[in-house]
């Protein structure tokens, strides 16, 4: 635990790789940053001392240190690489294809995939991206990021806060870019340190001894987008809450009216159509495309809505007093906005009748000519009685919205119109006498046979159900600032290097060094354009000539 | 109309026979000694100059589709695969200005040719967008996203140059057997231009119907290797699939495209094994011979610097720009659909890459490999995910 | 000099300490509010103990004379709340064990049930087959059903005389089942 007092009298904390101040290599802590294996020191964190490394006594300690390790965060990140992966392999729950013959999970994966699909589902890959340990995995990834960066930018501030032009001898000769030169005179310095100002290096110079550095700040650009990712992690905390998000849907008929769910009962939608456009066939910009498809293609979806708030008394089930707050279009792409609330157009439906003509005819009557005409207006909710013209009296007697047969019985599947089917009783004027006519989609029957009137189906009228979600997120706003601050980190960061020069006097001539933390060719090109001219050596590539003379030995 | 659409297709051709020459031209630079030391030579100068040509002729090709369709031409396979061709050329002459590195050319141009030439065997009709595709955030979702992978696919360029430099070809082990799957891979994409840019020309066709449902059929550009389930062949005079694709594809039309896919194997590996033969022995030794004067740590930098300008723009148009047109046409901005996840595993891998690299001084061959897979993961964002599974994003 | 060195130390390695336990704390926290909520997320709005939320329906069945039926001025009885419609056929078998007993709790529970059909026609086509005397309601916009979150149906809701919920039931009751949560929340 003691502290290191290097030779230059600056005391570094334990830990210290490379003495805080001069440079010079702390010998017993080389293997920290692997300098003992190498020529080349190893300046990624400035050879500061970071404290996980240091020490490692209580549980709490172990734990922080664990998640310190840029290796840790690493394996992390490759695991949940995976674990994203796995749950591409087969769609996931929600994007079970809804023509698909069973949606319930427990069927479908084996239907459609066999055994994997089967192990697929048992091991809970159906649903893995909201389940409990691959959110521990992008938790403990962001608990390593929080870790990672508290325990780097700390001891990193320090060092380059105090830094000083002069440096150890040692610690310049292994930098990567080093040269000596001899005779290098007074006027040369100045010329060149002028030429590195020019090109926006600002210089510290300590007797005689120079420090150009420039674009410090990108050296920073790693944590601040780590505190980005962090702000992303946590607006996907809060955007659990429900009170700052809410996700709804609701399926709203044509001319129909109803609450929007997740509002508490306070709003009420009316969606008065649903416009649904495709492309111009004898478009001729697009004939060639919709040729090869075969059918046409969806140009527009619209729902056409009326927002109402509900003023007064509200109780549920009771028709409320309502308070226009706004109207407008849901197309795809352009959502409505009240309050607060988004709705989006996310879906429609075709299959539904609204409502159904049949005419009525005499059984014997060869042309069918219809005596009047049954309009069944709401089939949703019909009517019962209808009274044709000519006296004749219609009851609806029993109405199936979705009918089939149930084991030789007829029932509805659903509440929707889907496939109605009604059973009529038809009451002579005359005679008063009552028949029963069963009717539906290409179905006519009498089931006595001896029916005087018939019925025909003549129109027919369907209408759309439109599919809207509801979303109310104010967590939003974290998610755009966490991003922008990514990226101004990852900007900083990425297009922009720190570069440091550092000439030092060194016997008669000067020693000098360079260093940045990306782009060496970027940084040997500034230092060419300083020098030129001068009697300072261009600085040598230390690992390329290593690696040059290794590749000769070889061959 | 017509004749502004010929106009474009005309440049898309002229800039491939550029980029063709250019690439001729790039070879030749490897001879010259000096170029090594960064200072270019006239064969130099007259490679890259055609290059912009090429590339000039491209932006041709863009802008007039754009005129014509009314929207940016990024919203099929064929127009987003050829805009990543085009955003390779544009990264790898941004780069060339940098490093002045021929030998980059002489293996990026080639790549944007096979993915222009892939791209081309897609239907390019001009196609109308459906409502969710009418955002301008689609269309600068799409841009940026491929200028990333036009960068990151320079860093994939730069670290197949190094491997192929540096491993050593003298005896065999995994490294170039694994070098050698990736040569391959391009072989077998080059199987695929061959095989469909014949039977296109031959205007080969073969419908199946299905025999449930006689109303479902689709159509066969190519013969039937492996044939859809549940389907039967009702064109004449053509050949009877060997067997049927496996239902658990799930794209649409996929036992068509699986079967491309088998083409495109059997061809690839029949070139593969012709030149194999002529060359006498694996590729990655016959191509070494023209990266023997580079400089390693050059390459190895590009690599670097590819990766630190492609990962911010592809976290931005991949990520970022992706949520935004997600959240205002599907109501979320994140919603796991394979494309978006493959999205995020690609950004996971570069992360891991650079985390690698500086803080755990990953340099050289490994980041070298590293950069291979992870332009691996790019494709298969494009073609695998579209072909085997469904999602949002399977619009070609 | 040495002891106050020691000191310093000692100070600096409990800060130090504090500070790590501090955030690895807030880390869990957030992580465990995040699981806590993920998790919870799907289950009904509305609980076994909670209060029954108040609503107000018109009554449709031709047999029983009450009006209308608002909850809340059914305080001081049981009672049996159930979702149910014409098409669904669990539904379909659980109601003639209601009526069965109706009559013999009559003073003690009512039954509310709840339709959620659109059409009043289909209802009283039920009503007729089966001889319906206890109150059906009909939720036209299925506002109510909204309200409780109910999702697959038959789902019956067992409120005390207080308007307490007092057992969640998904699915068709048994005869036996149904006169056991009868004299669950029947007030003695």
């Amino acid at each position: 635990m003691d502290k290191i007092k290097c030779e230059c009298g600056h005391v570094n904390p334990e830990g210290t790789v490379l003495c805080e101040a001069c440079g010079k290599p702390v010998e017993r802590n080389q293997h920290i940053d692997g300098n003992d294996k190498t020529k080349l020191l190893n300046m990624r964190y400035e050879g500061s001392a970071r404290r996980s490394q240091t020490y490692n006594r209580s549980i709490v300690d172990k734990i922080w240190n664990f998640f310190s390790s840029v290796k840790v965060g690493v394996w992390l990140i490759v695991l949940a690489l995976i674990a994203s992966g796995l749950g591409t392999i087969y769609p996931q729950e929600m994007y079970i294809p809804a023509e698909a013959v069973n949606r319930d999970p427990a069927v479908f994966y084996e239907a459609s995939y066999g055994l994997l699909g089967k192990i697929y589902y048992q091991l809970g890959l159906h649903n893995l991206y909201s389940s409990w340990w691959y959110m521990i995995l992008i938790a403990l990834i962001g608990i390593s990021l929080v870790i990672c960066s508290i325990d780097r930018f700390v001891p990193l501030h320090r060092a380059l806060k105090n830094q000083q032009p002069k440096r150890h001898s040692n610690f310049l000769s292994r930098q990567r870019l080093y040269s000596l030169s001899e005779n290098v005179s007074e006027d040369e310095r100045e010329v060149v340190i002028d030429r590195l100002k020019k090109q926006r290096y600002k210089i510290m110079n300590k007797d005689g001894n120079i420090l150009a550095e420039k674009n410090r700040f990108s050296r920073w650009g790693p944590y601040v987008n780590h505190i980005g990712l962090i702000i992303i992690l946590l607006a996907a905390i809060l955007r659990m809450t429900p009170f700052l998000f809410l996700d709804d849907y609701i399926w709203v008929r044509e001319g129909e009216q109803k609450v929007i769910p997740s509002t508490d009962g306070d709003y009420y939608i009316k969606n008065n159509r649903f416009i649904l456009e495709t492309y111009d066939e004898d478009d001729e910009k697009f004939q060639a495309a919709m040729e090869q498809k075969g059918e046409l293609t969806h140009k527009n979806y619209q729902t056409d809505v009326v927002i109402s708030k509900v003023v007064g008394e509200k109780i549920t089930g009771v028709e409320p007093e309502l308070e226009k707050v706004t109207e407008g279009s849901i197309q795809m792409n352009k959502p409505l906005k009240f309050d607060g609330y988004t709705l989006y157009q996310s879906g429609f439906q075709e299959n539904e009748f609204s409502s159904m003509t049949f005419k009525v005819y005499d059984v014997n009557d060869e042309d069918e000519t219809s005596l009047g005409e049954v309009k069944v207006e709401n089939l949703m909710s019909p009517e019962k009685t209808y009274t044709l013209d000519n006296g004749i009296e219609v009851h609806l007697n029993k109405y199936y919205p979705d009918y089939e047969m149930d084991n030789g019985e007829p029932r509805s599947v659903s509440k929707f119109p889907r496939n109605p089917a009604f059973v009529f009783e038809i009451t002579d004027p005359d005679t008063g006498k009552k028949e029963i006519s069963f009717l539906g989609i290409g179905k006519n029957i009498d089931a006595t046979g001896e029916n005087q009137y018939k019925l025909g189906i003549v129109d027919f009228e369907m209408h759309y159900v439109s599919g809207l979600t509801v979303r109310k997120d104010y967590t939003l706003p974290f998610f755009v600032v966490g991003a922008a601050i990514f990226m101004i980190g990852v900007i900083q960061g990425m297009y922009w290097q720190h570069r440091r020069v550092w000439i030092n006097p060194e016997g008669d001539g000067i020693a000098m060094a360079a260093h940045t933390n990306k782009n060496w060719f970027g940084l040997k090109k500034d230092i060419e354009k300083a020098i030129e001219n001068t009697n300072i050596k261009m600085v040598v590539d230390q690992e390329e000539r290593e690696r040059k003379e290794q590749e000769e030995q070889e061959a | 109309m017509e004749s502004l659409l010929n106009v474009s297709s005309n440049a898309l051709y002229t800039a491939f026979v550029i980029y063709l020459i250019a690439t001729g031209f790039f070879a030749a630079t490897i001879r010259d000694k000096r170029t090594s030391d960064g200072k270019n030579t006239k064969t130099s100068i007259i490679a890259i100059s055609l290059t912009i040509i090429g590339f000039i002729a491209q932006v041709v090709y863009f802008v007039t589709r754009w005129i014509a369709s009314g929207h940016a031409p990024v919203s099929n396979m064929f127009e987003f695969v050829t805009f990543l061709g085009m955003s390779i050329v544009l990264a790898f002459i941004i780069l060339f200005f940098i490093y002045r590195l021929n030998v980059l050319g002489l293996f990026a141009l080639p790549i944007a040719m096979l993915i222009i030439a892939y791209a081309s065997m897609f239907p390019g009709e001009i196609s109308p967008l459906v409502p969710s595709l009418q955002s301008n955030w689609l269309f600068i979702h799409v841009i940026t996203v491929s200028l990333s992978q036009g960068i990151l696919a320079i860093s994939f360029v730069a670290g197949l140059i190094y491997l192929v430099k540096k491993i050593d070809q003298s005896k065999r082990s995994s490294k170039t057997t694994w070098l050698e799957i990736i040569l391959y891979s391009l072989f077998v994409t080059l199987g695929f231009v061959i095989i469909t840019s014949t039977f296109n020309a031959m205007d080969y066709e073969a419908t199946f119907v299905q025999s449930e449902n006689e109303n479902i059929n689709m159509v066969y550009h190519l013969p039937a290797i492996a044939g859809p389930e549940g389907f039967e062949l009702t064109t004449a005079d053509r050949m009877e699939p060997y067997f049927n694709a496996p239902t658990w594809m799930q794209g649409s039309e996929a036992p068509k495209k699986f079967n491309t896919l088998v083409w495109s194997f059997l061809i690839g590996t029949i070139i593969y094994g012709i030149v194999r033969l002529i060359l006498r022995k694996r590729v990655g030794a016959a191509i070494q011979k023209f990266v023997k004067n580079i400089n390693l740590d050059l390459v190895d930098e590009v690599t670097y610097r590819a990766v630190a300008i492609g990962f911010p723009l592809f976290t931005l148009g991949g990520l970022i720009f992706a949520a935004i047109w997600a959240q205002i046409a599907w109501d979320r901005f994140w919603g796991w659909d394979p494309k978006e996840v493959w999205a995020l595993i690609t950004w996971f891998f570069y992360a891991a890459f650079l985390h690698l690299r500086l803080s755990r001084g990953w340099h050289g061959e490994k980041s070298a490999w590293l950069a291979v897979v992870g332009f691996a993961i790019i494709m298969f964002n494009i073609i695998v995910v579209n072909l085997v599974l469904a999602g949002l994003h399977s619009y070609a | 000099m040495g002891t106050n060195n020691i000191d310093k130390k000692q100070n600096k390695k409990k800060k130090r300490y504090m500070f790590r336990f501090i955030v690895l704390v807030i880390l869990l926290a957030a992580v465990g509010y995040a699981l806590y909520f993920n998790l919870t997320a799907d289950k009904d709005i509305y609980e076994e103990g909670d209060q029954a939320p108040d609503f107000q329906l018109t009554q449709i069945n031709e047999n029983n004379e009450v009006e209308s039926i608002r909850l809340s001025d059914l305080k001081g009885k049981g009672v049996m709340l159930n979702f149910w419609a014409t098409y669904c056929k669990p539904c379909e078998a659980e109601m003639p064990y209601m009526e069965d007993l109706y009559p013999q709790y009559e003073d003690d529970i009512e039954i509310v049930a709840v339709s959620l059909d659109a059409s009043e026609l289909v209802i009283h086509q039920f009503i007729d087959k089966y001889n319906l005397t206890f109150p059906i309601l009909h939720d036209t916009k299925s506002d109510v059903m909204d309200l409780y979150g109910v999702g697959p149906i038959p789902s019956t809701y067992f409120i005390d005389a207080e308007g307490k919920i007092v057992e969640v039931v998904a699915g068709a009751l048994t005869l036996e089942t149904l006169e056991e949560k009868f004299q669950m929340i029947a007030p003695n």
